[in-house]
This record gives C-alpha cells, sequence and structure tokens, in this order.
C-alpha cells in the first residue's frame, strides 16, 4: 500500500530523525512529559491510596473517586485548563494527572487493603508501630498489585499526551496532529508506531523494575 | 445554563451520537472478546487430563500468553491515531461513526479479553467436573454452568471497559466525528467554557449510569451468587 | 475539525480523494449528522456546512434567505472537513456549501499559483468538476493573516510582512499546524519575505481564544488568525499587509449541485453573496463566539430579516 511505502520513505529519511522537530527529539519530549506526569501523579496518589489502604477505611470512597475521576474525559479537561491557563505546560499535564491519578490511588489503596489482616496482626504482636507494618510489611506485600496501577497509569499517560500536542505541545503526538493537519498518512502512521514502541519499551522496564522490587516471597511458584 | 436549554436538542442530539459510539463498541468487543477468551483460558485440572496433560498445560499456557499479550499491544496504539488509519485500512470515510466503532470495539477487546480470561479461569474446575459427571454435554455446561459462573469477573472488567470508553468516544471529535466532544473543540474555539463543562458533566453522567446499570444485570444474573 | 476543514485541501493524499468520491456509499450510512439528519423531501435544498462557526453561520444565512424566498431548504451543518462535505454535494446528500474561494481552488487544483481574488475565481471556474457549479463571489472576505499586538507594532515598526521580515528571527509565531507546512505558511513567508520565526507554537483553535491569548500575553509576538475574527477589533490587533499576496484571497463562495438548485434559488444565494461583507462576517462571527453566544441559526436569520432579504 502506497501509505506504508511513504511510511517507510520517512522513517528511513535522516531528516525525519534530526532537528528540533525530528523524532529524537520528540521522543525526548514525549518521556520527559510522560515521566514529569507520572512522577506527579505518584506523589500525589499513593500515598492516599497506601494510607487509606492500612487504615482499611475509605474503600467506598476510593472506588467512587477513582470511577468519577476515570469517568471525566481528557480531552474536555484539556480544552478547558487551557481556555483558563492558556499555553503552556500546566493545562495538559493538569489533565493527565487527573487521568494518572484513577488507577495509582486505586491500586495502591488495593494492595495495602488486600494483605492478608493475619500477616498485619501477627506484626502488631510483634510490637510494631503502625508506619513500620505499613512499610516493612504492608508497602513489600502490596508491591505487586501497586506496580500494576503504575504499569496501567503510564501506558494511559504514554498514549494520551499525543492528544496534547493539540495545544502547543511537543512529544509524539506532534507527528500525528501535524500530520492531520494536512493529511500526510505516513507522518500519522509513525507516529502511532513510535507511541507503540515506546508504550512497548517502558512496560518492560517497569515490569523490570517491578520483578526487581519485589519480595522473593510474594513470587508465585510456577503453576 | 440557558445556553443549554437553548440547545437542547442539539446536545440531545450529541448526547445520543455519544451514546451510540459508547455502547455499540462496548457490544461488539464483549462478545468478540468472549470466545477468544474462552479458547486462551487455561484450564486448572487436576491430572483429569492424564498422560500428556503436562505439555498440554505447557501449550495451553503459551497460547494465554499470546492472546493476553497481543490484546494489550492494541491498547498502546494511541486512539486519535487508530480512528484516522482506519479508513485507510477499511475505505470508509475519514468522518464516518464506523471507524469509531470499529476502533474503540478493538480497545475494548483489549481490556476484555484480559478480565474474560481470568473470568473462565475464576471458575473452580470442580464444578465443571461436577457438571460433567451429572451428564452436561460440553456445550450445555459452557452456556449453564461456566459463563454464569464467570460474570461476575467479567462484569468487573466490562465496567472498566465500558467507562474509559465512554471518555475515548470524546477524542473523535478532533478529527470532526460528532459526540459529546464537539462540545469540546467548539467551546475551545468559541472561548466558550460553559460548553465545555457541559460535556464533560454530561459525559460523566453517562458513565455513572451505564456503569450503573451494568452494575445491575450483573446482579441480576447472579442472583444464585451467596452475599455476605 | 477547526483550521483543518478550512484549509485541509492542499495537500489531499490520493486515498483520501479516492474515500472521499465513494463518501456516499460509506460516509452517508453512518456519518455524523447524516446518520441523524432528517430525510429531505423532494425538492428540498439542503444546505450544508464545514464543521466550524462561520460556515455554518453562512450556511444558515442561504437557509434562511432561501426560506423567506419561498423555497424548500434546510440546513446540515457541521458534516465535517473539506472532503467530506465537498463528498456529500457530489454524491447529491447536500446541494449547497459555503467556502472560500483560494480554498476551493487549492482543493480542485493542487498546483494552482493565484494568489489575487480575479485570478482565483477565473481559474476556480475551469476547475470545478462536472455538475457542480461556485456562485458569485462575495466580497466578504475571510483569509488567513499574520496579526501583532499594537505594542509590538510600534516596537518593531511593523505595518507589512516586508517590515516583519527585518526583525523576524527575534519573534515567535502561533498558527494552526499546518501553517508550518503550507506554501503560504512557513515556507511562504521565508521565500516571500525571508521570515523565519525565532519558534512556532501550534495550536489548533483555528486563530481562536487561546492564540490571540497568546498573543495578548505575549507568549508568542505573531499569530496567524482569520481576518474575521472578532479579537482583531476588540484587541486592537495591527494586521500586518502582505504586499506580495503571500496569503490567499478567500472570497465567501457558495459551490452548488447545478440540479438540486434551481436558478431563482442561486438567484437569493447570489443576492446574500453580494450584500454579505467581512465587516458582517465580524459581527456575525462575535454574536456566536463573543459573550453572547448566540446560536448560529438566530445570528443568521437576525442579519437576513435586517438585510430584508
Amino acid at each position: 500500500m502506497n501509505v506504508v511505502e511513504q511510511t517507510w520513505n520517512w522513517f528511513t529519511d535522516p531528516a525525519s530523525w534530526g532537528g528540533s522537530g525530528g523524532i529524537w527529539i520528540r521522543l525526548a519530549e514525549h518521556l520527559g512529559y510522560t515521566g514529569m506526569v507520572l512522577g506527579i501523579s505518584v506523589v500525589v496518589a499513593v500515598p492516599i491510596g497506601l494510607w487509606l489502604g492500612h487504615t482499611r477505611r475509605g474503600g467506598n470512597v476510593v472506588i467512587g473517586l477513582t470511577g468519577a475521576l476515570r469517568s471525566l474525559p481528557t480531552l474536555g479537561l484539556l480544552t478547558l485548563f487551557a481556555l483558563w491557563i492558556g499555553i503552556g505546560l500546566t493545562a495538559p499535564v493538569l489533565a493527565l494527572v487527573i487521568l494518572a491519578v484513577a488507577p495509582l490511588l486505586a491500586n495502591a489503596y488495593a494492595g495495602v487493603a488486600a494483605v492478608d489482616p493475619a500477616v498485619v496482626d501477627a506484626a502488631r504482636a510483634q510490637g510494631m508501630k503502625e508506619w513500620q507494618i505499613l512499610f516493612t510489611v504492608e508497602i513489600p506485600n502490596a508491591v505487586p498489585v501497586l506496580f500494576g496501577g503504575i504499569r496501567n497509569a503510564a501506558l494511559q499517560i504514554v498514549a494520551t499526551v499525543t492528544v496534547m500536542a493539540y495545544i502547543d505541545l511537543g512529544g509524539l503526538g506532534r507527528f500525528l496532529i501535524d500530520g492531520l493537519a494536512v493529511r500526510d498518512y505516513s507522518r500519522m502512521v509513525a507516529s502511532m508506531l513510535l507511541a507503540a514502541v515506546l508504550a512497548l519499551a517502558l512496560d518492560g522496564i517497569l515490569a523490570l523494575v517491578q520483578r526487581m522490587l519485589t519480595s522473593p516471597g510474594l513470587v508465585k511458584e510456577e503453576s | 445554563m440557558t445556553w443549554l436549554f437553548h440547545n437542547l436538542s442539539y446536545v440531545g442530539e450529541l448526547t445520543w451520537l455519544h451514546l451510540l459510539q459508547s455502547v455499540l463498541p462496548v457490544i461488539i468487543g464483549t462478545v468478540v472478546s468472549i470466545p477468544v477468551a474462552r479458547f486462551a483460558a487455561v484450564r486448572r485440572s487436576r491430572g483429569a487430563e492424564g498422560a500428556g496433560g503436562a505439555s498440554r498445560a505447557r501449550a495451553g499456557k503459551a497460547r494465554r500468553g499470546t492472546v493476553v499479550n497481543a490484546a494489550a499491544l492494541l491498547y498502546t496504539i494511541p486512539s486519535l491515531a487508530l480512528f484516522v488509519l482506519l479508513p485507510l485500512v477499511l475505505g470508509t470515510a475519514i468522518t464516518s461513526l464506523t471507524n469509531v466503532i470499529i476502533a474503540l470495539s478493538l480497545y475494548v477487546i483489549a481490556m476484555m479479553v484480559r478480565s474474560c480470561v481470568d473470568a473462565f479461569e475464576s471458575v473452580d474446575a470442580a464444578v465443571l467436573d461436577a457438571a460433567t459427571a451429572v451428564g452436561y454435554r460440553p456445550a450445555r455446561r459452557f452456556w449453564a454452568v461456566e459463563l454464569p459462573l464467570s460474570v461476575p469477573v467479567m462484569a468487573a472488567g466490562l465496567r472498566v471497559a465500558l467507562v474509559s470508553n465512554i471518555s475515548m468516544v470524546s477524542v473523535g471529535a478532533v478529527i470532526g466525528i460528532q459526540s459529546l466532544g464537539t462540545l469540546f473543540t467548539d467551546g475551545l474555539r468559541r472561548d466558550f467554557t460553559t460548553e465545555i463543562i457541559v460535556g464533560i458533566v454530561l459525559i460523566a453522567l453517562i458513565a455513572v449510569v451505564l456503569d450503573r446499570l451494568v452494575a445491575l444485570a450483573a446482579a441480576v444474573a447472579t442472583r444464585w451468587q451467596v452475599r455476605s | 475539525m477547526n483550521p483543518v476543514s478550512r484549509n485541509a485541501s492542499r495537500r489531499e493524499v490520493l486515498g483520501l480523494a479516492a474515500a472521499a468520491s465513494v463518501l456516499g456509499l460509506t460516509g452517508c450510512g453512518l456519518s455524523g449528522k447524516n446518520a441523524l439528519g432528517p430525510s429531505k423531501g423532494k425538492g428540498t435544498i439542503v444546505v450544508g456546512s464545514a464543521d466550524f462557526v462561520e460556515s455554518q453561520i453562512i450556511a444558515e444565512i442561504y437557509t434562511a434567505a432561501l426560506q423567506n424566498a419561498g423555497h424548500k431548504a434546510e440546513s446540515q451543518p457541521a458534516i465535517g472537513a473539506r472532503e467530506a462535505y465537498i463528498g456529500a454535494v457530489k454524491q447529491g446528500s447536500v446541494s449547497v456549501v459555503p467556502d472560500y474561494s483560494g480554498n476551493l481552488l487549492q482543493y480542485f487544483d493542487k498546483s494552482a499559483t493565484e494568489s489575487t481574488a480575479e485570478d482565483i475565481m477565473s481559474a476556480l471556474a475551469k476547475v470545478v468538476p462536472k455538475g457542480l457549479q461556485v456562485l458569485e463571489p462575495s466580497p466578504a472576505e475571510d483569509k488567513d493573516a499574520l496579526v501583532v499586538t499594537k505594542d509590538v507594532a510600534k516596537k518593531y515598526g511593523l505595518e507589512s510582512l516586508e517590515d516583519l521580515g527585518k526583525v523576524c528571527s527575534d519573534l515567535k509565531l502561533a498558527g494552526p499546524p499546518e501553517f508550518q507546512e503550507r506554501a503560504y505558511g512557513l515556507p511562504g513567508l521565508e521565500a516571500k519575505y525571508g521570515c523565519v520565526p525565532a519558534k512556532f507554537s501550534p495550536i489548533n483553535d483555528s486563530g481562536g481564544p487561546l492564540t490571540v491569548k497568546a498573543l495578548l500575553d505575549d507568549q508568542v509576538q505573531v499569530a496567524d488568525i482569520f481576518t474575521t475574527t472578532p479579537a482583531i477589533e476588540k484587541n486592537d490587533l495591527v494586521v500586518l499587509e502582505d504586499p506580495k499576496n503571500n496569503f490567499l484571497a478567500q472570497q465567501a463562495i457558495a459551490l452548488i449541485r447545478k440540479d438540486q438548485v434551481p436558478q431563482a434559488a442561486q438567484d437569493v444565494i447570489n443576492k446574500v453573496s453580494k450584500t454579505l461583507t467581512t465587516q458582517d462576517l465580524i459581527r456575525l462571527n462575535d454574536r456566536v463566539s463573543g459573550d453572547e453566544k448566540a446560536s448560529t441559526v438566530q445570528a443568521a436569520k437576525d442579519w437576513v430579516s435586517d438585510k430584508g432579504l
């Protein structure tokens, strides 16, 4: 097909890779936004989720809140914030953080709340303080679920950052939005491929990190 | 608010289009996901398969991994890209709703295959063996025992897929496909936050209502379940 | 789809053009409004429009004027980008659409080089496909223009794009994403005026509020916006002159399907075009997008009755 060939030509053209609007820069921008949003979201959502999970209270609040957050359309938030704040990083980052908070909060809560109460009670019986229980017992036990949330959030951010190019932002979405504006499909295909590869690579790296952070006692034997 | 009352029919039309694009993909995606997941799910049987069970189990696991990972791969593609590129593959017009419905069906499949696999695997093998023992043939066993028993886990996945889908529909507005998302792009151009807020609220409302409906339907479908 | 819809014509991928020509088969079954649009009765003139505000206003004006003159007419707003609404005219589900002369010419003939109003009109008459026709152009025009704030104009002594060329490298420019690549965009500025801005900010709001806000907040110093944007007058922005005709003339013009629009109806639309001015477009845009937020239908009806059409 024609578009496949054009896309190939675009990828093999050195001009596509270098320069201020080249693939390398766009990739770096995309990763930068993703990292920033993920960082902010983790700082906002994870402590709250962990604490609520530790107290084993507020389960309904968390479920309700994450459900509500999930139902907010990111494009709507982006346009709304942009009209209020103007162009620049703030509006898109804010919209993306709201998107990413839901899975992080839900999984941080679920991870801790799901730790076997017998284990927690045992720790308490040994005279551990509450914060010790949280940090040395519950969080290590919650790592797999917590990381599930982080990986989910990261995937969603990587995919959605592309939409943010709608309003003066770099990243791989530039190829998509600029290509769309002049009906250059090859660039849009390229944008899609690059975003997918980036998402897969990021997910792979996070999976590795997860494996390193997970306590050996939690790794299920091959069944 | 006055804007909303003056434009009720317009907003109503967009709401209808939004509903259409939200619900159809979820139905299509779920219908596709169930057989795929059933095929991929690894039955936790206890040696009943006799000799060759081990190698069959290994093959089953590979199959499960392939299907689940392929579905996850779909999810990494930005929705906007898919909306634009499907017309090239399908030969449809770029502004056609068909593209959005097919694209979103793919996302639903990406999410649902995983939860359907989990759902089938959550069914206790002993129950299935018992059904076989009392004379259920495979087809009847699937419809009467296995599928109903997997509804709770499946419904949980369905609700997540549904809510994300409702939000994703609005992205189509960027390429001119009408939905409540049109209120966002139009509001942006007209410097009109009321319009955008109406869109956000309506989308959240649709999400809540449909989510409750699915939860209710699942509860009705699993009345046999002992609730604690 | 905002700016795209208006300018999408310039660089079409062949596949898309092909897709547009079979739009009747695939597009209309399930395409946006078409899926729900009222089924037109026999002899009804359906007025379509692109999915941005001004196009919808002009379409509603055609509709109201036709109705007042005793024709059966209805509007089908916001069909989509140019390939979608022109496809709909070709296929016959829409009888009339408003468009702009320069962009329409570029859509039908990508290699066209005409840029003045008269040249465009005579070239356009030759490339319109069989069965379709453009009616008389209106003096009302909505074209791309580079604007700056009064302060910036004073500081750098800017009146025309030639002045801009000298200081361009110190300034940041905002516009829709296609401005980076279209002949009249950055390439044209560089070729005709030697202007390469320090940075380009792509914003998808058709030179709307965000672009204007970026300009007023001095995040950018130059912006590409449409000449009928009310914000130009409201904020006392300076439209830079374009002595070398970098920007194409864009007169409002109706594209019709001959077999569905009788001569009497064509006369009505021609009369509308003759009466409509650029100033009217600015005012109409302001009613719809300004503080009033009037509906396009209301704004159009008021204008038609004001002019006694």
